[in-house]
């Protein structure tokens, strides 16, 4: 088996998700290699759109934010962030987001705006950016995290980007287009039921139905069969490690 | 127009109680701008963008701001914005109000008021928490379908916005290439524009190419030709950003002291640009000039 960390694994199991006719809202980082990983193996076709505007973007060199000059050199356009959010997105042209935060919870909403009391708070994080538009208009989102108690809550200290709100039927009562498809962790991967709540469908090697029941605020479902989530390739790693993360900012050391 | 200097522009455009909108989305951020207001010494600004950075994180520290509008404040690609969390959590060196949106709900709100129009409608915030936190954003019956609600933001038309580009005629006739993020929105919705160029080019070199143009002369109240004006942020065919610098500010920024004492080496230890440059030394700017790598030029054809 090869030897591979645990962001490698998610890289590579993120990267299976996206189709070779499928337009992406990128994240910088962990989701921006998973997405060139997939452009260079099973996606060639993939195309890849920027919050700050750069429209199929073919970066030569690992970008340091998604504002990053490499993102807007040799892009096919590069448009105002209005255009971008309002032609691109709001108007339903992008298929696949990627999202991240500080609390995901059982019905894939998304917190990455503040722990705590939103007045009063413990930690105040970034907040939205794009999040909330992109958790909205996409026909899809996914997202890779940590698994841990506190990253996955019952319920989010503040909902940043909907995911299916109170259930499936909540978030279509809103207009809102797709939805969360697949949470994608170190430990294992989830996917959302008919009533919009997320269970668990492939564990990674050595992880256990326990490691996961432990690393979740809520009494986690799982599938009928879990599978066990296949390991990063060769040819991957190769990737990840000599292409798209040379230096490991990313990637080095796993988690 | 005549073209002035940092100092000039500055103290002609802004007062105090002003809101401030400093340009860009990673790319072309006016530094120099930023710096010269630090030591000009304002104490009531209001700051807009929706991604108050590195210059954002400076004037907190430096007590100039009482308030910030904005959708994503962090060190881009680094993490925390260490100033501004510290105002928010722990009111050091003072409380700051904040006014909080999404990307596309802040730059919607700048377009709004580029356009003088009284609200846009927009496809987000239903089912996220932002209505319950800021009135601003408010959820109204669409008027052509009863049954269908729709998030309205309103204008949002900063008092001063300082905007930079790559290169301008003495006019102000600006002209971008590589990521306007809402930097175009921001300066036709302002009421005061001071312009940041890398160079002042003769009128001809723009009408070369009017595509480009995305600031016109009658937006614009201020140019300052001001090279290397975003470092340690990047304009796109001039310079490469200057990771180390982000990287430095994450540590440098880990307590308010430590942060007020880059403020004293970098800021008021320095006269203007010049000497920051002088002090940053020729190797570091020249590290960051990138390849040449041209657009193919267009016929305009002649007629």
């Amino acid at each position: 088996m090869a030897d591979y960390t645990d962001t490698e694994l998610m890289i590579a199991r993120a990267a299976q998700e996206l189709g070779d006719d499928d337009t992406v809202l990128v994240g910088v980082g962990v989701p921006n290699i998973a997405c060139n990983l997939a452009k260079r193996t099973g996606a060639p076709g993939l195309r890849m759109i920027y919050e700050s505007g750069t429209v199929d973007s073919d970066p030569s060199s690992l970008p340091l934010s998604i504002g990053d000059p490499v993102l807007a050199s040799n892009a096919r356009s590069v448009v105002p962030m209005v255009d971008g959010f309002g032609y691109y997105l709001q108007a339903g042209r992008i298929d696949v987001g990627f999202l991240g935060g500080a609390q995901i919870d059982k019905h894939g909403n998304i917190n990455s705006t503040v722990i705590g009391d939103y007045d009063d708070p413990d930690v105040r994080l970034p907040g939205s950016g794009g999040a909330c538009e992109i958790a909205s208009n996409t026909e899809r989102t996914l997202v890779i995290t940590p698994h841990s108690e506190r990253r996955f809550p019952e319920e989010v200290d503040f909902v940043t980007s909907p995911g299916y709100v109170g259930g499936r039927e909540g978030r279509e009562e809103l207009g809102l287009r797709g939805g969360p498809e697949a949470v994608i962790t170190d430990k294992a991967v989830m996917e959302f039921d008919d009533a919009g709540e997320m269970y668990v469908t492939s564990l990674h090697p050595g992880v256990s139905r326990e490691d996961v029941r432990d690393a979740t605020g809520w009494d986690i479902s799982f599938a009928d069969e879990v599978a066990e989530t296949p390991v990063p390739t060769d040819e991957e790693l190769r990737l990840i490690r000599e292409e798209l993360d040379p230096d490991g900012v990313y990637t080095g050391g796993g988690e | 127009m005549t073209v002035v200097d940092m100092e000039t522009a500055i103290d002609g455009a802004l007062s105090d109680g002003d809101s401030l909108y400093l340009g860009g989305f990673t790319h072309l951020i006016p530094f120099a701008a930023g710096h010269e207001i630090i030591r000009q010494g304002y104490d009531d600004l209001h700051l807009v963008r929706a991604t108050p950075d590195l210059v954002y994180d400076q004037l907190i520290a430096a007590g100039c701001a009482t308030a910030v509008t904005f959708s994503w404040a962090g060190n881009p690609g680094v993490g925390s914005l260490r100033a501004f969390r510290r105002a928010v959590e722990d009111g050091v060196p003072h409380e700051v109000e904040i006014d909080e949106y999404s990307h596309f709900g802040l730059t919607s709100r700048l377009s709004a008021g580029a356009r003088d129009l009284p609200f846009v409608p927009l496809r987000t915030f239903l089912g996220s928490d932002y209505p319950e936190v800021n009135d601003n954003i408010r959820v109204v019956e669409n008027p052509y379908d009863p049954d269908e609600e729709v998030a309205v933001v309103p204008p949002l038309k900063p008092d001063v916005a300082v905007v930079s580009a790559q290169r301008a005629d003495e006019d102000g006739n600006a002209q971008i290439w590589g990521i306007q993020g809402e930097i175009v929105e921001a300066a036709m919705a302002a009421d005061t524009v001071v312009l940041t160029v890398e160079e002042v080019v003769d009128e001809s070199v723009v009408r070369s190419d009017p595509n480009r143009t995305v600031i016109p002369d009658d937006a614009v109240d201020f140019v300052v030709e001001e090279p290397f004006g975003a470092h340690p942020s990047y304009a796109q065919g001039f310079y490469d950003r200057d990771n180390d610098a982000y990287l430095e500010w994450d540590e440098v920024s880990g307590t308010h002291e430590d942060t007020l004492a880059w403020l004293d080496e970098w800021v008021h230890g320095v006269e203007n640009r010049r000497e920051y440059m002088e002090k940053l030394g020729a190797e570091r700017l020249l590290d960051l000039l990138p390849k040449r790598n041209y657009a193919t030029p267009v016929d305009m054809g002649g007629y």
